[in-house]
């Protein structure tokens, strides 16, 4: 089984051992091991129900109530994006941003963010005012001005349009690669998990069927080819049979 | 691979698609066929002041009626007896100062209301205890008639202002209290798992999550509070009373005058709807954030 990531970084900044998580009846998280590298940038895929929000939200602190054992370790300064952006309608988008955040000028650091993510001009709206891409800018831009070790994102870019979801994975690597957080990126798209993430594990019956380094050479021809390998080996882990691949992937 | 999964795409939806421009192209490019345009469906052109229309049509058949007799007089005095009537009521003094009285009633009935009702929505809504101190004897007290409590709180405390404002009160609150408190209890979930992650402390998360998203609830009980205060002091003038509205109907009612009758209905109509609209106006300026979504 491809869990023998440990020892590939260093020093990680989260270690996850044996983590379990039962619904009911149903295992959801089976015994799970994983660590995550200072500035690693991990992608999780998996079919729907598989546990990959169930993970994420165990790393994040907010599965109150759900039975399982094991443990992990995770820094302090953790920043979650959900899929929706969630900013409290009945503040302005600078005012969301700056929110709960505590040290000096917090509305000046907030306004910094909002520069960072291009919504400097939309600082004094109300955010059912921004359009959906606007709205999960300044959700990034509220995770990332609490300066976290460890960014999670619970398939940020889903409810986006195509076009919206392009320049926001492009924006997205620009602050990683700025910031230096460890990311964990829950998706079901798996060309974004290439795109994106360093790495990338496939989740499946419970634990983590495939654990693989993207690392895309940089000549445009070998890049192809490597990333046809790792998305037709990516896309057959998660069910889609050969047949299918010809026909339209 | 880019390239090679969109030629792919294109091989496989090219039939496909063709043959669907080809069943939509004749309906489009045929000229008459595409200057016609569709039935609208819906209610129809908005007309300004439209909404007069009803209230002014009322008035005429009214007035028609009236004038040519077809409607008793003793049964509904003319719209324009009605009128001299009012004028000759502010004249002596005597319709400001039972509506003067009349809405003070209802003012401090309202303020206690507003107050028990927020406070207790408050302590019932933040707290397990207070909810289970609380909500009961409300929803008992609600499930009485509030005519019913009125021989039990005259018999406590008389038949003066006080009792009046009390009967108020306890009519009122009881909105206020099941918005705010449904308010406080509904809080998207949503936005408590974000107030986790943020690592909000429990005044910040009441402050800037709890309170706001529980803000149009209270003020949705208010408007019910402000539409039941005008209710309350009709049952509260009515059963016994020396002065305000309701004792003026009653006299109204002894000598059989119903233009004083008609004219105070329409004072009551005036006082509900200028109230109602306040409230809206209140509404409107204390969630901001809400107003664009009507624009």
């Amino acid at each position: 089984m491809a869990q023998d990531s440990r020892g590939l970084s260093p020093e990680p900044v989260v270690r996850v051992r044996d983590l379990t998580r039962r619904y009911g009846e149903r295992t959801i998280l089976d015994h799970v091991d994983l660590d995550i590298g200072r500035g690693e940038f991990v992608a999780l895929l998996g079919r729907s129900g598989s546990g990959k929000s169930t993970f994420l939200r165990a790393l994040a602190g907010l599965d109150h109530g759900v039975p399982g054992s094991g443990g992990f370790e995770a820094p302090d300064a953790v920043s979650v994006v959900f899929q929706d952006a969630r900013l409290l309608p009945w503040k302005k988008v600078v005012d969301n941003v700056a929110l709960g955040l505590g040290g000096a000028a917090p509305r000046e650091r907030a306004l910094r963010a909002l520069g960072e993510v291009e919504l400097t001009a939309r600082a004094e709206a109300w955010p059912l005012q921004l359009s959906g891409g606007e709205q999960q800018r300044a959700a990034l831009a509220r995770s990332l001005v609490r300066e976290p070790e460890l960014l999670l994102l619970d398939e940020p870019f889903g409810a986006l349009d195509a076009l919206t979801r392009l320049r926001m994975q492009a924006l997205l690597l620009d602050l990683c690669a700025r910031h230096q957080p460890a990311v964990l990126l829950v998706t079901h798209d798996v060309d974004e998990a290439i795109h994106l993430a360093q790495r990338v594990l496939v989740l499946d019956q419970g634990r983590f069927s495939v654990d693989i380094k993207v690392d895309l050479p940089d000549e445009p021809g070998p890049r192809e080819r490597r990333f046809a390998e790792v998305r037709a080996h990516l896309l057959t882990s998660l069910g889609v049979t050969e047949r299918e691949l010809r026909r339209v992937a | 691979m880019a390239d090679l999964s969109l030629s792919n795409g294109r091989d496989v939806a090219a039939p496909s698609r063709s043959s669907w421009l080809g069943r939509a192209r004749p309906r489009s490019s045929a000229g008459e066929a595409a200057l016609r345009r569709r039935r609208k469906l819906g209610p129809g052109p908005v007309i300004p002041y439209g909404a007069a229309l009803g209230p002014v049509l009322l008035l005429i058949l009214w007035s028609l009626g009236s004038a040519t007799g077809y409607i008793d007089d003793r049964i509904l005095s003319a719209p324009w007896t009605v009128a001299t009537t009012g004028w000759d009521l502010i004249q002596d003094g005597r319709l400001q100062d039972n509506l003067w009285t009349s809405f003070v009633r209802s003012f401090w009935g309202l303020f206690w209301g507003i107050v028990a009702g927020a406070t207790l929505g408050v302590i019932a809504g933040l707290s397990r205890i207070g909810e289970y101190l609380v909500d009961g004897p409300i929803q008992i007290k609600r499930a009485i008639p509030a005519l019913a409590l009125i021989p039990l709180l005259m018999l406590w405390f008389g038949i003066g202002e006080g009792m009046k404002i009390l009967t108020i009160a306890l009519i009122t609150f009881a909105p206020i209290y099941i918005q705010t408190h449904d308010g406080l209890r509904s809080t998207d979930a949503r936005f408590i798992e974000l107030a986790e992650t943020l690592d909000l402390s429990n005044a910040q998360f009441l402050r800037h999550v709890v309170l706001p998203a529980a803000l149009p609830g209270f003020l949705l009980g208010l408007r019910f509070g402000v539409t039941y205060s005008w209710l309350a002091l009709v049952v509260v003038e009515q059963v016994n009373a020396t002065s305000g509205l309701g004792y003026m109907i009653n006299l109204a009612r002894t000598y059989g005058q119903t233009e004083v009758i008609i004219l105070c209905l329409a004072v009551y109509a005036a006082l509900g709807l200028s109230s109602d609209w306040l409230v809206r106006f209140i509404t409107r300026k204390a969630l901001p954030w809400r107003k664009i979504l009507a624009d």
